[in-house]
């Protein structure tokens, strides 16, 4: 342990006077706790909504209901965990909510012009990858800001949507097995949501590509410094969520099963970085978490579907959205103050 | 003509950025274990010179010599290769990241497979070693970076530098805008390294009384050349304090007499 070492204790900041050990593991717990503190707030804030919804409507635990509530959460949550990951490295993706209504038409014209479906599905996912490295290549290498960017890119891909398909939606086609484990069946789609958020959070908490991703975000200078690849970590990452974006459309094609030009769009986009950041995950890069995210996600889900069944209205949804979203925001950067003044 | 344990030498270095020359001839040596002071004015050319041995900038005429050969530094990763480690002041340490992962920032440790998985086990029980080693005193390697004192970042900063085998080591005002018992911190680190004498340092400074602390040599650049080369034991504060206040007054003199 550094603290054994005699010299220079006075220049410890030795608050509480107790033994290394006791006060190593103080340390730690009071960490583990302000880190995951921000997660727990939004899940007990997710709870409290699951109570009182249940209480006004009575069906809000109902098997039936809680297939709805996938629904409105599992892809916005997909979307969310790439979200995270760019955020995280300090950049933004606006286009992911375009790319998600393209990738399903890719899969189905390569399915229509021959190629058997799981090949036309990872077809319309390379192509939304192309569309993430479009993104990055712009950002990282010509140096316009990433809003700027993938700004641009939300219009050219709604465009090019809109275009190929002539505006009208089609039906996927495949086996309802498949149709089921893509996504139509409540169960597949949950699946799918909490295995990609678990795998996700792993990467961005204990590889190194996740390390670099924080580094990047948090001081890009100095991990460039220390010979950290910035901008191929952010390629990595913009890549990543594009894809993302893809697969939940994919999905969301064969739950709804229909592939829809129009479909997903700002508002699916809006949610997920509204899921990020209610989630605890900062805009200007270094910090955030996937489950985080996904709670957010869920917490949005559950107040979307508490208010369709309690008969509110969509307008008053969104002003109860946009009201959650700013106080999340002031009471966040409120716990950070807090925290700077009771750490450093 | 070179000292056998001599680590690093500049020979007549010039730089010259356009217009603007930067250094006009530096000749600057380093033997192993030492801890050179270099002082200078703002302008004098340390940034310059820190950088031209750290492989950052190239001289535009002159030598350098790395244990008595001929060198021409690439890159800063030829130099780092060489054991040439920098400390900036942005110390280049990551706010969110807890010590050992900051201690190990780009040569994680990490278990086989593609996803290169973190060991911090192994991180976290090789950086308390090697901080302990140090003498580098913190309260615990899991807190954030962000938490840690200016003194105890710096300190982390040459003790990653340190880790990663430096042999010569450039601190670039390592404690400026500190107090007194934060620069503490950092001088004891520097002792430390130099009673293990495995690495020389050279220390950007303008605290006299810390330059005669831990320096064994002190060098004086002044417009782009070195003016003063003593041992410490050699020269004494009012000495220095003289020369830099002599420097003052004449570019005073200069402006006024404009």
């Amino acid at each position: 342990m550094p603290n054994d070492s005699p010299s220079m204790s006075a220049s410890t900041p030795n608050r509480t006077g107790a033994g290394t050990g006791r006060r190593h593991s103080a340390w730690r717990r009071l960490g583990l706790f302000v880190l995951r503190w921000r997660e727990a707030s939004i899940l007990i804030a997710g709870v409290l909504l699951v109570i009182y919804f249940q209480i006004t409507t009575h069906v809000f635990l109902s098997s039936d209901n809680i297939g709805t509530l996938v629904q409105y959460t599992a892809t916005t949550a997909i979307i969310a965990a790439g979200e995270v990951m760019v955020l995280v490295c300090g950049e933004l993706d606006l286009s992911v909510g375009m790319v998600y209504a393209l990738s399903p038409f890719i899969m189905h014209f390569a399915h229509e012009a021959g190629v058997p479906l799981i090949p036309a599905i990872i077809l319309g996912l390379a192509v939304a990858g192309v569309v993430g490295a479009i993104n990055a290549f712009i950002t990282v290498i010509l140096e316009v800001p990433s809003f700027v960017t993938t700004l641009g890119m939300l219009f050219l891909v709604n465009g090019f949507t809109l275009t190929v398909s002539g505006g009208f939606p089609v039906q996927p086609q495949a086996s309802d097995a498949m149709t089921n484990a893509l996504g139509a069946s409540p169960v597949a789609e949950i699946i799918w949501a909490v295995a990609i958020v678990l795998i996700l959070q792993f990467v961005l908490s204990k590889t190194r590509w996740g390390l670099h991703t924080i580094a990047t975000g948090g001081n890009p200078l100095g991990a460039a410094e220390v010979g950290i690849k910035v901008g191929w970590i952010k390629a990595r990452n913009f890549v990543l969520c594009s894809m993302l974006g893809g697969l939940a459309g994919t999905i969301d094609a064969f739950r709804i099963g229909s592939i829809d030009p129009l479909a997903g769009g700002t508002q699916i986009m809006f949610a997920a970085i509204a899921s990020a950041v209610i989630g605890g995950t900062l805009l200007t890069g270094g910090l955030g978490t996937i489950v985080g995210a996904f709670f957010g996600a869920l917490v949005l889900g559950i107040l979307q579907d508490g208010f369709t069944l309690s008969g509110v209205s969509a307008y008053t949804f969104d002003m109860i959205l946009g009201g959650a979203i700013l106080v999340t925001m002031v009471v966040n950067i409120r716990l950070t103050r807090l925290r700077e003044l009771g750490g450093g | 003509m070179v000292e056998s344990n001599e680590v690093i030498r500049a020979e007549h270095v010039s730089k010259s950025f356009g217009h603007v020359t930067a250094l006009t001839d530096v000749s600057i040596r380093l033997r192993g274990g030492e801890v050179l002071g270099l002082l200078g004015d703002n302008g004098a050319g340390k940034s310059t010179l820190m950088k031209i041995l750290t492989g950052f900038h190239r001289p535009t005429t002159g030598q350098l010599y790395f244990r008595g050969e001929p060198v021409e530094l690439k890159s800063v990763s030829h130099a780092r290769a060489l054991g040439i480690e920098a400390v900036y002041q942005d110390l280049a340490l990551v706010n969110e990241l807890n010590v050992y992962r900051n201690m190990f920032l780009q040569r994680e440790i990490v278990r086989g497979g593609p996803m290169h998985i973190l060991d911090d086990k192994a991180m976290r029980r090789t950086a308390m070693e090697h901080l302990e080693n140090m003498g580098v005193n913190i309260p615990s390697v899991d807190v954030e970076i962000a938490r840690l004192s200016g003194g105890q970042r710096q300190a982390i900063a040459v003790a990653r530098s340190v880790y990663q085998d430096a042999k010569v080591l450039l601190l670039d005002e390592p404690t400026a805008a500190m107090g007194a018992k934060e620069s503490a911190l950092i001088l004891d680190v520097i002792h430390r390294l130099k009673e293990k004498g495995e690495v020389c340092i050279i220390i950007i400074a303008h605290n006299y009384a810390q330059i005669f602390d831990v320096c064994d040599r002190v060098n004086l650049l002044q417009n782009g050349r070195i003016t003063f080369d003593k041992e410490t034991s050699e020269t004494s504060v009012q000495e220095l304090t003289d020369l830099v206040v002599n420097e003052y007054r004449s570019a005073r003199q200069a402006v006024q007499q404009h």
